[in-house]
C-alpha cells in the first residue's frame, strides 16, 4: 500500500464512523492499515496532522487524534 | 483585595507553610501579566470547588502549537460566566534544563516571557520535572512558543502519549555518589528522541528517569517506566582513618546534616553496623570490613560516613522498568532488568535497550497501558525474551512470587518427551 492510499484510507474510515466517534487512539489506526508498521503510521499520522487533515486532542495526560474540525472545537469550550 | 470573596482559600494562608494562595494574591496585586483577571478569577473558581466539593474544570482540549503534539494541554473552565479569566486557562510544559540550573537573567526572561502571553502562574517544577506556565489563551500559544524557540533557544517538554521530558538528579555537577554523568545522558537522551517527545507514539505516557546512584534523589525507581541508576560493580572504597575518625567524634556524622539536635556520642555499631540490611559489614574497633558481594546498594553507610566510605570505581548504571503511581493496581516500583550497564556515550546499548522496549509496547500494549502493566499482563518472562537477556537471580523481588521463570521445551534436556518409565526406575512417587 502506498502511502497516499494509506493516507485516504484514514481518512475514509475515520469519516465512516465520525456520527458515532471523533476521537481515535494511535493504536486504531494501526488496525485501519495493518500493512504498515506502526513506526510508519505513527510518523503518517503525525504528518496528516502538520497537513491539517487530522488534529490532537489531549487530556494531558493521553493523546487521541481526530478528523480535523470533528467533535466538540476549541470554539465551543465556553 | 481580590474581586471574589475567598474565606476557605484564606484558611491556607494561616499555616507554618508558605501558602500558594499568598503567592497568587501577590501575582493579583503585583503582577504584570497580560491576562490581567487571569489570577484573580483562578482563586475564584478554586473558592467554588471548594464550596461545591467538585472541580469546575474540564477535562483536555484541542490546543497546541504547530508541527507538536504535546507540551501544551488545553484547559478550560466550566463556569466561564463567572470566571472569565478562566475560562480558557491551558497549560504549557516547558523542557527543565537538565538538573534544573538556571542563570537568573534566564529564568527572569522567561518569566517576561510568561507575563508578556499568559497569567504569569507557575508552578517550579511540575512533577516529570518541568516548568510549568499555567494559564494561557490560545491566541497567545503561538506567539509565545516562537519567541521561547527563537529568542530563549528553550524548548516545549512532553505531554499526552509521548516521551515525557528526561529528568535527572544534580549528578556529577554536585555529588561525589554519582556513579556516571546523568546530565550528560539526560541531555543525548532528549535530543536522541525529539520525535518521541513531541509527537505521540505510544499507546500512554512513557518516562524516563536518571538517578546518578541509589540514593534516588529524582526517586526514578517509584516515578518512571524506566528507571536509570547509578552503581558499581567492584568494592566500596573505605579509607580505615576516616573510618576512625568518625568513631573518636573528629567528623560528623552524616556530614553535620542532623546536628541541629544533640544525638549522644556516634556509635558506629547502632547507627552503621547494625543498620544494614544484609549484615554485610563489620567492625572490630580497628578495622571496618565490608562482604561488597552482599551489598544491595542500600547507601546508608556510604551517607552516614561519606569521608570515609565511596563507591566503587568501575561504575555504570542499574537499568529498571514498570515504575507507575496507582491507576489499575496500586503504586507500582521499577522491576530490575539490567543489573549493569556501562554508561559512557554515546549510549548505544542503553539506546538500544529502549528502542527494543518502545517496539514491543507499540504491538502490544492496550491504550493507556503503562509498561509496567504490560509487564505484569504478558509476564516479566516474556520481557526478558523480548529484550534478549537470561533471567538472573537479582532481577528477584521475592522468591516463587517475582518472576516466575518457566522452562521451554527446547530449554530443557530431552524436551517435553523423556521416558517416564527409566525416570520412575530411579525417582519413586
Amino acid at each position: 500500500m502506498t502511502e497516499d492510499e494509506a493516507r485516504q484510507l484514514i481518512l475514509e474510515t475515520l469519516k465512516s464512523k465520525s456520527k458515532s466517534k471523533s476521537k481515535f487512539y494511535l493504536k486504531d489506526f494501526y488496525a485501519i492499515v495493518p500493512d504498515m508498521k506502526n513506526r510508519e503510521v505513527k510518523n503518517l499520522v503525525n504528518k496528516m496532522v502538520m497537513e491539517g487533515h487530522l488534529e490532537y486532542w489531549s487530556s494531558g495526560s493521553t493523546t487521541l487524534i481526530g478528523l480535523k474540525g470533528m467533535g466538540k472545537q476549541h470554539a465551543e469550550e465556553d | 483585595m481580590g474581586k471574589h470573596k475567598t474565606p476557605m482559600l484564606d484558611e491556607l494562608e494561616k499555616g507554618p507553610w508558605p501558602s500558594f494562595v499568598s503567592d497568587i494574591k501577590q501575582q493579583v496585586e503585583n503582577g504584570k501579566h497580560v491576562l490581567k483577571e487571569a489570577p484573580d478569577d483562578l482563586l475564584g473558581v478554586m473558592e467554588l470547588s471548594y464550596e461545591d466539593r467538585v472541580t469546575h474544570w474540564k477535562h483536555g482540549g484541542i490546543v497546541g502549537v504547530f508541527g507538536y503534539g504535546g507540551g501544551i494541554i488545553g484547559r478550560y473552565c466550566d463556569q466561564p460566566t463567572n470566571f472569565p479569566g478562566v475560562a480558557h486557562f491551558h497549560t504549557v510544559r516547558v523542557n527543565q534544563p537538565s538538573s534544573k540550573y538556571y542563570t537568573t537573567k534566564f529564568l527572569g526572561d522567561l518569566l517576561d516571557l510568561w507575563e508578556k502571553h499568559g497569567s504569569g502562574l507557575t508552578n517550579m517544577h511540575g512533577s516529570t520535572g518541568d516548568i510549568v506556565f499555567l494559564g494561557t489563551t490560545t491566541d497567545h500559544l503561538e506567539p509565545l512558543f516562537f519567541e521561547m524557540t527563537h529568542e530563549l533557544n528553550q524548548d516545549l517538554g512532553g505531554s499526552g502519549s509521548n516521551l515525557r521530558t528526561p529528568e535527572c538528579c544534580l549528578g556529577k555537577s554536585r555529588c561525589q555518589y554519582a556513579c556516571y554523568d546523568t546530565q550528560e545522558v539526560c541531555h543525548q537522551l532528549t535530543n536522541e528522541y525529539q520525535d518521541e517527545l513531541h509527537r505521540p507514539a505510544f499507546p500512554y505516557k512513557f518516562k524516563f528517569k536518571f538517578d546518578g546512584c541509589p540514593n534516588g534523589c529524582v526517586a526514578s525507581i517509584a516515578r518512571s517506566d524506566m528507571s536509570v541508576i547509578g552503581t558499581w560493580r567492584d568494592d566500596i572504597r573505605i579509607d580505615q582513618k576516616a573510618v576512625a575518625a568518625y568513631v573518636n567524634g573528629e567528623i560528623k556524622p552524616n556530614a553535620g546534616a542532623h546536628s541541629g539536635r544533640d544525638w549522644g556520642k556516634f556509635d558506629i555499631q547502632k547507627e552503621v553496623i547494625a543498620l544494614c540490611p544484609t549484615n554485610c559489614m563489620c567492625y572490630d574497633g580497628k578495622t571496618l570490613e565490608i562482604n561488597n558481594r552482599e551489598c544491595t546498594r542500600c547507601m546508608h553507610c556510604l551517607n552516614v560516613m561519606p569521608q570515609a566510605l565511596r563507591v566503587g570505581v568501575d561504575q555504570g548504571a542499574s537499568v529498571l522498568f514498570g515504575a507507575k503511581a496507582p491507576i489499575l493496581e496500586g503504586a507500582q516500583m521499577s522491576t530490575l532488568t539490567v543489573p549493569f550497564i556501562p554508561m559512557e556515550p554515546p549510549y548505544d546499548e542503553l539506546k538500544d535497550l529502549i528502542e527494543k522496549v518502545w517496539d514491543w509496547w507499540m504491538e502490544e500494549g492496550k491504550n493507556r497501558e503503562r509498561l509496567g502493566e504490560l509487564i505484569q499482563r504478558k509476564s516479566f518472562q516474556e520481557f526478558l525474551r523480548v529484550l534478549e537477556l537470561d533471567p538472573d537471580p537479582r532481577m528477584v523481588d521475592e522468591p516463587r512470587s517475582n518472576p516466575y521463570i518457566f522452562w521451554k521445551e527446547e530449554e530443557v534436556e530431552g524436551g517435553w518427551t523423556r521416558d517416564i518409565e527409566a525416570y520412575r526406575a530411579k525417582h519413586q512417587r
